[in-house]
């Protein structure tokens, strides 16, 4: 609907204060990177048309075209004379995928539209879009909307996360407050209200961690900002610690994960309209409410 | 019989020619108005669901229509003898084949794709343009080389209603003494065949050439 796809019947859909009724919907949609299931590629054009497809909508030059299809190839790590030519089905699953989200990069949208596009691969290749996508969207910034039915790709990617059931929302959160306070049972179910381990593992360590308020001292253990808390977890009960370094991908401390944050977000406020299920850590010994 | 008597072909070459160019020139304007019908009638039967099954009954009807029986049912029409009456009939012959692929074409689309075009911000003429066409294209053109090769063979009784081609050594030939009508048929028949041939040929090559063909090739 955002795209107007479909029509909304009522209300309103603001894009940056802008209704987008008030544009002509082609027009509204070039200014929206899509990506689609499938990837929707066109398979009668080569993999740097399907690319170019927007920008030549929009009637960019062809050196500026053929310029952008080079950058988008190698951001998404196809290298361009070797997958310029050739046919979308000549790609795997994975690259097809790629070739999709460059595609929908193409025009330097402002706004990313994602409808399930990772839904129909294998877990490894997934896995490693959801990875490259994460750097993508550090790198050009735009705002990513992002549909999904699952919950463990959703709290990696998201930084808000709206959750629906029969079209209506049931809880907009960040993925922290997603996974330790539940708006309600639907939530609950969702995220595993009763496995600490499990909500340990959605848990990014980025999303939990103190951001750097003080000087880290130096020879501490580190962890990825990526790495789950299941595994910030395991890190701390292997090195006998209880306080752990995070990192960006450069390597640069960035915050601080402790012993303190790991029970944070393993507690789990009371569920409305739920009798509070009863958690174990897992050390076996029961888990603090607060 | 039994003898294959190339005679006439070596003997009047000249007239041969004449009349195969006029044979083809018959069929391909035979296609080129079938065309100009075949493209808005199929467009409309891909469009409007209620009215395909209707639409390729009626056009699989007239083909089944003897074919000098069709003729011979326009001459007291203003059409009269010649060159329209031919016109008229081959191109009605020609509809099932061009319509029939034309929707298959179109329909064969995935509808997902049609929505992916839409979704990037095309416009409904540039899906069209852009995805639709060239994706249907083979089918429609396989559509184009049946219709026309069909027109080839089915031209030669054109000469019945005096519409000329190389039906005329056909019916002329018939009306001789087998010693100089039997080598006019053969001639005849051997140029239809060559004609339907090469024409058969010439468009699978064209077939090859389309985006999609090059695309489904380049997977293999």
């Amino acid at each position: 609907m955002v795209n107007r796809l479909y029509e909304p019947t009522s209300g309103h859909i603001r894009i940056d204060g802008t209704d987008i009724l008030e544009l002509p919907a082609p027009q509204l949609r070039r200014g929206i990177g899509y990506v689609i299931q499938q990837t929707g590629l066109f398979p009668h054009m080569r993999i740097a048309d399907n690319i170019a497809v927007v920008p030549r909508l929009l009637g960019w030059d062809k050196k500026r075209i053929h310029a952008r299809v080079d950058r988008l190839l190698d951001v998404v790590g196809l290298p361009p004379d070797i997958y310029r030519r050739r046919y979308p089905a000549q790609l795997s699953g994975g690259e097809q995928q790629r070739v999709g989200l460059a595609r929908a990069l193409a025009a330097e949208p402002t706004m990313m539209l994602m409808d399930e596009p990772f839904g129909a691969l294998d877990a490894i290749t997934r896995s490693r879009l959801q990875e490259e996508l994460l750097q993508i969207h550090r790198r050009f910034g735009q705002t990513v909307l992002f549909v999904t039915h699952d919950i463990e790709e959703a709290v990696r990617l998201a930084d808000k996360i709206v959750v629906m059931r029969q079209g209506q929302v049931v809880q907009y959160d960040t993925a922290l407050k997603i996974v330790t306070q539940p708006a309600d049972p639907f939530v609950a179910e969702l995220v595993g209200t009763d496995d600490v381990l499990r909500r340990l593992s959605l848990l990014a360590v980025g999303a939990a961690m103190e951001a750097l308020g003080r000087t880290i001292p130096d020879g501490q253990p580190v962890v990825k900002r990526s790495a789950s808390m299941r595994t910030a977890l395991s890190i701390l009960l292997e090195k006998q610690t209880d306080r752990l370094t995070v990192v960006d991908e450069d390597a640069r401390p960035i915050g601080e994960i402790t012993m303190g944050t790991v029970q944070a977000v393993s507690a789990i406020t009371d569920v409305p309209g739920e009798r509070p299920a009863s958690l174990r850590a897992p050390g076996g010994q029961p888990a603090q409410k607060d | 019989m039994g003898n294959i008597n190339l005679s006439y072909l070596f003997e009047h070459p000249r007239r041969v020619f004449d009349l195969s160019v006029e044979h083809l020139t018959l069929a391909l304007t035979v296609l080129a108005v079938a065309l100009v019908l075949a493209l808005p009638l199929g467009a409309i039967a891909t469009r409007f669901h209620r009215l395909t099954l209707p639409i390729l009954a009626i056009l699989g009807a007239i083909y089944t229509i003897p074919s000098l029986a069709f003729l011979a049912a326009l001459i007291p029409t203003p059409l009269g003898l010649g060159r329209d009456n031919a016109l008229v009939v081959f191109v009605a012959y020609a509809q099932i084949f061009l319509v029939r692929n034309i929707v298959a074409g179109l329909r064969g689309v995935d509808p997902a794709m049609l929505e992916a075009a839409r979704g990037i911000g095309m416009t409904s003429w540039q899906v069209f343009r852009q995805v639709r066409w060239p994706l249907a294209l083979p089918v429609i053109m396989a559509g184009v080389r049946t219709a026309l090769v069909t027109t080839i063979s089915i031209t030669s009784i054109a000469a019945t209603v005096a519409a000329g081609g190389l039906g005329e050594l056909l019916f002329t030939g018939l009306t001789r003494p087998p010693r100089i009508g039997l080598p006019m048929i053969v001639a005849g028949t051997v140029a239809i065949t060559t004609l339907a041939v090469f024409t058969d040929i010439l468009l699978r090559l064209l077939e090859r050439q389309t985006a999609a063909a090059k695309a489904i090739r380049a997977a293999r």
